[in-house]
């Protein structure tokens, strides 16, 4: 059964398979696990980044297409979701309507840049939704009356989804179900089916058909594949989950603003969790997502006492300061690329075929 | 032997073509939004604040061009030269704040100057670690190579944290820069006039070496055909090492004097400006000097335009403005002949 | 046959997941000019780029001069006074003649006699010194091609197909320019298709087939023989002529 849900693409180590589980469990009984709001904010935020990872991966991955412009995409189903909820009162009917609106855009946005874009190389289509997606980010934040400019819009979510709905106590457990128990296991089943769907994309014959692409792209034209039908529909699919992404992040943070879901910095985070995870894998996804924002979350914390531990010393402690997690994370990046292009997931596999 | 070839009459020699029609584009432009615009010192003062961004986008995406047409290689890390540039200059105006601030141009001019070289210098070290530890090992390999220049744009970024610290910097403009010279209703702000002089002549230095010097000739016959510079026993590594050293050092320039129009400075202000940077190169043709000079004129006439008739749009007008273009031309401006 | 000037020794080239040089055991005799014949796929321009090191051979050695060079970078390659004419030519068409000219004298600006000399054997090259290289026509652009390989002196030319779509007029100067060379001591490997032109030049033959040398001897005793050469040849050389 796990076979078919993962379309035959197995994990191929024992660690990894292992590793994979407990995020799963863990991720999975989260509410019941932790109690606090941080936990379960990093386990809903690990969820939505797999997710937009994974979308991400189909791109990188899987068709060798390198696009700046995926928090844009992102970021379409954030604000989709939350101006339609802002603007339309709070109902399901309204996060709907704004979803399939963020949705359209989507599309049509990824599939006239992959026309305008994806018949030339690879470095112009990077430059290309660079430009794009910084304009974007721009116009969002300019554009006030609509977006909220800069502070964005706080909305609130469907009544069923507030945390002030109580839907049972399990008093043995000490855990209280509520509306954001149900948001969270939203935002979680959500993420278990696009990540699931993401398999059976990459392992239909058109996910194949990608893969050629990726490895050589002349050749596969020569077979009779038109490259730029292909490319642009996995452009559209991987925007499409990105707009998915920014709606489940919406609905959990009750908030939609340019630095949450438009800015640079997060298509770099996108960047490094795929890469140091392992790119066209899509297990990297998890793993990268998993394994950045617990670092986001706990290495600053883990960095603030080396800093001080060392605070006697010249320089050291500027590069231990907590602020500057990004830098090793940099470092750490640019030696993945050189040494393990397939990142954490493709080092485990490689283990465990010697 | 050229006896049997048909032999043309003298005045049958073939002419050059000269592709012309991008150079209008830039004064159309201009022309059209003076009516837009209204009124005339306004577009004076607007054109001239194009003029000067553009330069200093051309002093920064010249070199960037140039490494992509000669090696192929697009380093997105580009932006962190920009920052380090002003970084340094910023560095050394601060002793020398004496300089800056009195009224004498010479020594405000001498303070620039000794900033400009120490940033050019610092980058261009900059840059040759750069190639040697980032790009080089990932030559041909357009995919890691994105990816590797970007992760060295992060690294540098929080580098520049660490030496630098994270606030925001002043960026003090020297004294007899500030203020503007009025030419009849006309007022023209001196360091606009000096970044239009400092472009110009990085343009112009520039065509010179690319046409006159046998180093420039083998600049345009390597990114033309890289092997047959190869075959013809050229080095092309270190000529390429070269410019990417210049490119470099060129960024720390025109870094330094983004950093002195705004009159602050961050981390991040490399990035600010990449967006244009990219916009322009691709606008110009990818590899080509003479379609990224006209390319950053258009860029920057645009943003100035629009910033000032529809500032929420200013940005996104660029990316209209690049597609219109692309649609015309989908290899830029002046597209580069490749192998 | 005298003193090898350039010696393969199975040398084998992979392009990608191609094997494409499968042994090719080469030997271009001093002075000499010596023909590498071949249907098209059959592996002589990568054996010409693998010599240039333009592809590195992936086994086997090269030696040229006494001294191994397979392996090495292309410039120190052609510093050793080869030089190469590609199938593509690759002129600088955004380069004037003259520039592309001075590049081609590495060493120093462009020796006047011999720059008249090469001006005798291709007087285009005079008439359209200043203009773009890129509007000649693709004889003259052979020329040009052959011209930078011969502007300073060479031991050895690697030519590659030079008379591949060009008009019957220039072939017969090529003729001209490659026997002078000859008389100068130069030696010529020419990969050709054109059997014709290869017999009225050639000294000694090699014929490739699938990546490797099939035949070696002497260009007398294969244009003599017939036999020969509708065997090694086939239709796909009878067709050029």
């Amino acid at each position: 059964m796990i076979q078919s849900a993962l379309s035959g693409d197995m994990p191929r180590s024992r660690i990894l398979s292992f590793v994979l589980a407990t995020i799963l469990v863990v991720l999975a009984f989260a509410p019941f696990l932790f109690s606090g709001s941080q936990p379960i904010n990093t386990a809903a935020k690990i969820c939505i980044f797999i997710v937009l990872v994974a979308s991400y991966d189909l791109l990188l991955g899987y068709t060798g297409i390198v696009s700046f412009a995926h928090t844009m995409f992102f970021g379409i189903g954030g604000y989709g979701v939350g101006l339609a909820l802002y603007g339309w009162g709070p109902t399901w009917a309204s996060a709907g309507i704004g979803l399939a609106i963020a949705l359209v855009v989507g599309a049509v946005l990824a599939f006239v840049i992959g026309l305008l874009s994806l018949r030339v190389r690879a470095i112009f289509y990077a430059m290309i939704t660079l430009a794009v997606a910084s304009a974007f980010a721009i116009l969002a934040s300019q554009l006030s009356e609509y977006t909220g400019g800069e502070d964005g819009r706080s909305f609130r979510v469907p009544q069923l989804l507030r945390p002030g709905t109580v839907l049972f106590d399990i008093p043995a457990i000490g855990v209280r179900v509520d509306g954001r128990v149900l948001s969270y296991y939203l935002v979680f089943f959500s993420a278990l089916m696009l990540v699931l769907a993401a398999f059976r994309i990459v392992n239909s014959p058109f996910g194949r058909v990608l893969q050629a692409i990726r490895e050589n792209d002349f050749r596969a034209e020569s077979l009779g594949y038109n490259v730029v039908y292909y490319r642009t529909v996995a452009n559209c699919l991987a925007a499409g989950m990105a707009v998915l992404a920014g709606a489940m992040s919406a609905i959990w943070v009750r908030y939609t603003g340019p630095d949450t879901t438009l800015s640079f910095a997060i298509m770099l985070d996108i960047l490094l969790m795929v890469v140091i995870g392992g790119m066209g894998t899509l297990y990297g996804a998890v793993i990268g997502a998993t394994l950045f924002i617990l670092a986001q979350n706990y290495l600053q914390k883990l960095m603030a006492v080396a800093s001080e531990a060392t605070a006697a010393l010249p320089l050291i402690p500027h590069l231990l300061h907590p602020d500057r997690w990004l830098l090793w994370l940099g470092v750490l990046f640019v030696l993945s690329v050189y040494f393990f292009p397939s990142g954490i997931v493709g080092k485990l596999r490689e283990m465990e075929r010697r | 032997m050229a006896t049997t070839t048909a032999r043309p009459a003298p005045d049958e020699l073939p002419k050059a073509p000269r592709d012309l029609l991008p150079v209008f584009i830039p004064p159309i432009l201009a022309l059209a939004a003076l009516p837009l615009v209204g009124s005339p010192t306004t577009w004076v003062t607007l054109t001239v604040a194009a003029l000067a961004m553009g330069m200093m986008i051309f002093v920064i995406a010249s070199g960037l061009t140039l490494i992509f047409g000669l090696m192929d290689v697009l380093n997105f890390g580009h932006g962190a030269f920009i920052a380090v540039g002003a970084y340094i200059a910023m560095t050394v105006l601060g002793p020398l704040s004496g300089w800056v601030q009195s009224d004498a141009l010479t020594l405000n001019l001498a303070a620039l100057f000794l900033a400009v070289i120490a940033a050019m210098v610092g980058t261009g070290v900059l840059g040759l670690a750069f190639e040697r530890i980032i790009v080089q090992p990932v030559y041909g390999q357009h995919l890691k190579q994105i990816l590797i220049t970007m992760g060295g744009l992060i690294v540098a970024e929080q580098l520049i944290h660490v030496v630098w610290g994270g606030d925001q910097k002043p960026m003090p403009l020297p004294n007899g820069l500030r203020g503007a010279i009025t030419v009849g209703d006309f007022a023209l702000e001196k360091f606009r006039l000096l970044a239009v002089a400092v472009g110009l002549t990085v343009f112009i230095i520039m065509q010179l070496v690319l046409n006159r010097t046998k180093v420039g000739l083998l600049i345009r016959a390597g990114v033309e055909n890289r092997e047959m510079v190869e075959a013809l026993g050229y080095r092309i590594r270190q000529l390429f090492v070269g410019v990417f050293i210049a490119g470099s050092a060129l960024a720390g320039l025109g870094g330094t004097m983004w950093a002195l129009y705004r009159e602050t400075l961050t981390a991040a202000i490399g990035g600010d400006i990449m967006v244009l940077v990219f916009i322009v190169i691709i606008i110009g043709g990818l590899g080509s000097v003479g379609g990224c000079f006209l390319g950053a004129i258009l860029v920057a006439l645009m943003a100035n335009y629009t910033g000032y008739l529809a500032p929420k749009i200013a940005v996104a007008s660029n990316i209209l403005l690049m597609v219109a273009i692309l649609m015309w031309r989908p290899q830029g401006l002046y597209p580069v002949a490749r192998r | 046959m005298s003193q090898a000037l350039l010696t393969l020794e199975g040398v084998h080239t992979h392009i990608g997941q191609y094997h494409i040089l499968q042994g090719v055991d080469l030997v271009v005799p001093r002075g000499e000019l010596t023909v590498l014949l071949g249907r098209n796929g059959a592996g002589k321009t990568t054996t010409l780029r693998t010599i240039m090191g333009l592809w590195p051979p992936s086994k086997g050695t090269i030696t040229f001069d006494g001294q191994p060079i397979g392996g090495q970078a292309t410039p120190d390659i052609a510093r050793l006074g080869i030089g190469y004419v590609p199938e593509s030519m690759g002129v600088f068409a955004d380069l004037t003649v003259a520039e592309n000219m001075r590049l081609a004298a590495r060493l120093g600006p462009p020796d006047a006699t011999r720059l008249d000399w090469i001006f005798g054997l291709f007087p285009a090259l005079k008439r359209f010194w200043q203009l773009p290289a890129g509007l000649l026509s693709g004889g003259q652009k052979q020329m040009l091609s052959i011209a930078r390989a011969i502007v300073e002196p060479k031991s050895l030319i690697l030519i590659d197909e030079p008379t591949k779509g060009i008009a019957p007029a220039i072939i017969e100067g090529m003729i001209t320019a490659f026997k002078e060379l000859k008389r100068d001591k130069t030696t010529i490997l020419l990969v050709e298709q054109n059997f014709r032109f290869a017999a009225s030049l050639g000294d000694s033959v090699a014929v490739m087939d699938d990546g490797r040398i099939v035949h070696r001897g002497t260009m007398q005793a294969l244009a003599s023989d017939s036999a020969l050469q509708s065997r090694l040849l086939g239709l796909s050389l009878a067709a050029h002529q």
